[in-house]
């Protein structure tokens, strides 16, 4: 298995926050090559997952989360990030005054080394960055732009996937990277993404809709509701859902 | 008068006798004792061998400096000074010299490795008493004798003072005057040494002046004093500090810098200063209160100024422009960051005579641990300044919540047909920026330096190339720790 999470809880650390547990207890198990969805309403808890699985501070977690058989939450986030898990934000941060291309090749130089491989040249990064970035139909003018400062949103989630074919991770996870996307842009990222489907590569797909699904073909599909894993399946539960809404799913569990 | 004239002789006679030995030998030569009189005065401009209008102008401003009184507005928190405790002649020590790097403090190495200030120039920064400063000596020498040959002056104020009278009485004190202000009297009475520019009309100087001469100048003393000129069509970029972290027995600094750029002339001035900014606690830093005023007297003349201000456990620091020359530019650029204890009240003045004259100021303040970091500044527009126009761009940056970011800025206007903009804004480095950085793989300080240097790459364009690379490091040093 590339990811096994057992039994993981998780809740916000900061006693002025609100505790309760917003994560109670989620079993799940990825292969490598496969795709995961994982679907819900709102609030069930499916940005919480991907920010734990990513490292982020601020939560207290506990269960367990093998990946690539480390214990993935002893590792800190860039730790993470260098052993091959990618985030795709649901909202990209902007970072004013840092272009792109200093971004994306500080990061790539910055896992590469971390991995013991030689750092990029400009000349073979710029190779790498103009193959990609007519897999997502981007102009290279994005390049030389600060990240995500104005950035269509359409423009921030693509910059995400052309960001994910250029560090190459082992285990991708895409937080709602469908939402707020017209139907042209959706099909950019789709085609992105499947794109970087591969044998030794697992994707995590997070969304509410279907509709991304019907670009992107789920191996497995999960309902996450109210912190738990209601309910498993094929593709089919996914337009399952699509007429029949997640309110009848809970008792199914 | 008759008492002082006669001590000054007999210092004077004293100080020539020790002259014979060589210029070693003089600086090696004791301290004045404590304290400010006229007395200090004649034994300093003894000590030089200053011509008689040069102490006369010393003591004017000691005069002056006498009836004033600290400045209190800026909002920073100093403890009393004792002016007449410290000391204002003291030669060089060398006899506690470290005499190789391994006696050389661990932290300080670690610091300039981090910097990558090349191996031979770190001995000569950690006072290490070896030949390697004779080996740059000899570099000053020759790029002293490729600039002599265009006619450009550039040495020492005290050789200048020697050498070239006629230039340093026509120009000394024509921008910043002896009783300009508390700190700007103090050094006009006491001033050290410092560094002397002419470059003659037409003349584009062919390098960055001071590159070659940091580590000679970073030794010119606690008082000093700076005087450039761009004639006619000339054009200057001068370098003034230095990335490594500079520590001095002096915890009181009042430097002043004048700069006068003639019709067509261009000056832009770059400063790094890293001055040592004391204990986490704040104890110890260097108290920096710095003059530095440009004066635009010709016509379509252009003054930059552009610091790096990471040091000091004080920072009073106002780079101006006086734009006299119709059609003449003003600039300043600044990054200012105050971590743990340290205090910063910087800005400048832009202030518009001439007409179409244009000024840009863009600030940007960071602020962490529990730092202090003020921007203040004045854009005067006088009534003949016709079409003046101004852009103040204001940005601070907050790590943390225990520092503090303040705007001051002054806008005075007098001709109906100025246009002054002001833009400003106070932002948190958020969490999300940094794990964002983290989770493409940036380790936390790598994450802050990117998020920092994006911050504040409007200024740092304006250094020249090699300076700049140096100054991005040496944010990414100075804020060391504050995250995480």
């Amino acid at each position: 298995m590339m990811l096994e999470i057992v039994n993981l809880h998780a809740r916000l650390a900061d006693p002025r926050e609100n505790r309760r547990e917003i994560l109670k207890g989620i079993d799940l198990s990825v292969g490598a090559g496969e795709v995961h969805a994982i679907m819900g309403p709102n609030g069930s808890g499916k940005s919480t997952l991907a920010s734990v699985l990513a490292g982020r501070d601020g939560y207290e977690v506990s269960g367990s989360v093998t990946y690539l058989g480390r214990d993935l939450l002893a590792m800190a986030a860039d730790e993470r990030a260098c052993a091959g898990v990618f985030l795709a934000f649901q909202y990209p941060v902007e970072i004013p005054g840092v272009n792109n291309m200093y971004f994306l090749r500080a990061a790539l130089n910055a896992q590469r080394r971390s991995r013991g491989e030689p750092e990029l040249d400009a000349g073979q990064f710029l190779r790498a960055v103009r193959a990609r970035l007519k897999l997502l139909d981007l102009g290279e003018d994005l390049l030389q732009r600060a990240v995500n400062v104005g950035f269509s949103g359409g423009e921030k989630k693509r910059n995400e996937i052309f960001q994910m074919a250029m560090l190459e991770p082992k285990l991708a996870i895409l937080d709602e990277t469908d939402s707020g996307l017209d139907i042209d842009a959706l099909r950019l990222v789709a085609r992105g993404v499947n794109g970087l489907r591969a044998p030794d590569r697992a994707i995590v797909l997070i969304t509410h809709y279907q509709r991304l699904l019907d670009h992107i073909e789920p191996d497995r599909v999960h309902v996450l509701q109210d912190g738990r894993i209601v309910q498993s399946g094929d593709k089919s539960l996914a337009a399952e859902l699509e007429r029949r809404g997640y309110g009848t799913l809970g008792d199914a569990a | 008068m008759a008492a002082l004239v006669e001590t000054r002789g007999a210092v004077r006679s004293l100080a020539q006798e020790g002259y014979k030995y060589g210029f070693v030998t003089d600086i090696e030569a004791d301290s004045a004792p404590p304290g400010l009189n006229e007395e200090t005065i004649a034994f300093i401009s003894a000590k030089k061998g200053e011509p008689e209008w040069l102490f006369e102008w010393r003591l004017k401003a000691y005069r002056a400096w006498r009836e004033m009184t600290e400045p209190n507005w800026a909002k920073l928190n100093i403890a009393p000074i004792d002016y007449q405790g410290a000391t204002y002649y003291s030669a060089p020590k060398r006899q506690n010299a470290p005499k190789s790097l391994d006696e050389v403090d661990p932290e300080l190495l670690r610091t300039y490795e981090k910097l990558g200030i090349p191996l031979r120039e770190r001995e000569a920064l950690a006072g290490v008493a070896v030949d390697a400063v004779f080996d740059s000596i000899s570099v000053a020498t020759t790029f002293k004798d490729k600039l002599a040959e265009l006619g450009i002056v550039f040495c020492s104020f005290g050789e200048a003072v020697r050498e070239h009278p006629e230039l340093v009485r026509r120009y000394l004190g024509t921008v910043v005057p002896q009783n300009d202000n508390f700190f700007a009297a103090l050094n006009s009475a006491v001033f050290s040494d410092g560094s002397f520019a002419y470059i003659p009309p037409g003349v584009r100087c062919p390098m960055e002046l001071s590159t070659y001469f940091r580590i000679n100048a970073a030794k010119t003393g606690q008082f000093e004093r700076t005087l450039l000129i761009a004639d006619k069509g000339a054009y200057v970029s001068y370098l003034e500090g230095c990335t490594a972290p500079q520590r001095d027995e002096n915890q009181l600094h009042a430097a002043v810098v004048e700069l006068i750029a003639h019709e067509d002339a261009e000056i832009k001035y770059s400063t790094v200063q890293n001055w040592y900014p004391g204990d986490a606690e704040g104890r110890g830093g260097i108290y920096n209160f710095v003059t530095k005023r440009g004066a635009c007297r010709g016509a379509r003349s252009k003054i930059s100024w552009t610091q790096v201000e990471t040091g000091s456990a004080i920072t009073w620091k106002y780079p101006s422009c006086v734009l006299e020359g119709d059609d003449s530019v003003g600039a300043f650029y600044s990054v200012a960051i105050t971590n743990n204890r340290q205090q910063a009240d910087t800005g400048t003045k832009m202030v518009h005579i001439g007409r179409n004259t244009r000024s840009t100021i863009i600030s940007k303040g960071i602020s962490a641990g529990r730092g202090q970091n003020t921007y203040r500044g004045l854009v005067r527009v006088q009534p003949r300044a016709e079409g003046a126009r101004n852009y103040t761009q204001c940005d601070s940056l907050l790590i943390g919540d225990r520092c503090g970011a303040h705007t001051v800025p002054y806008i005075e206007v007098r001709n109906p047909s100025a246009r002054v903009e002001h833009e400003a804004t106070t932002s948190k480095i958020s969490e999300d920026q940094l794990f964002y950085c983290r989770q493409r793989g940036l380790g936390d300080e790598d994450a802050l330096s990117l998020i920092v240097n994006g911050f504040c790459k409007d200024v740092l364009k304006e250094l020249p190339m090699e300076f700049a690379v140096e100054a991005q490091k040496l944010l990414a040093v100075s804020l060391e720790g504050s995250v995480g």
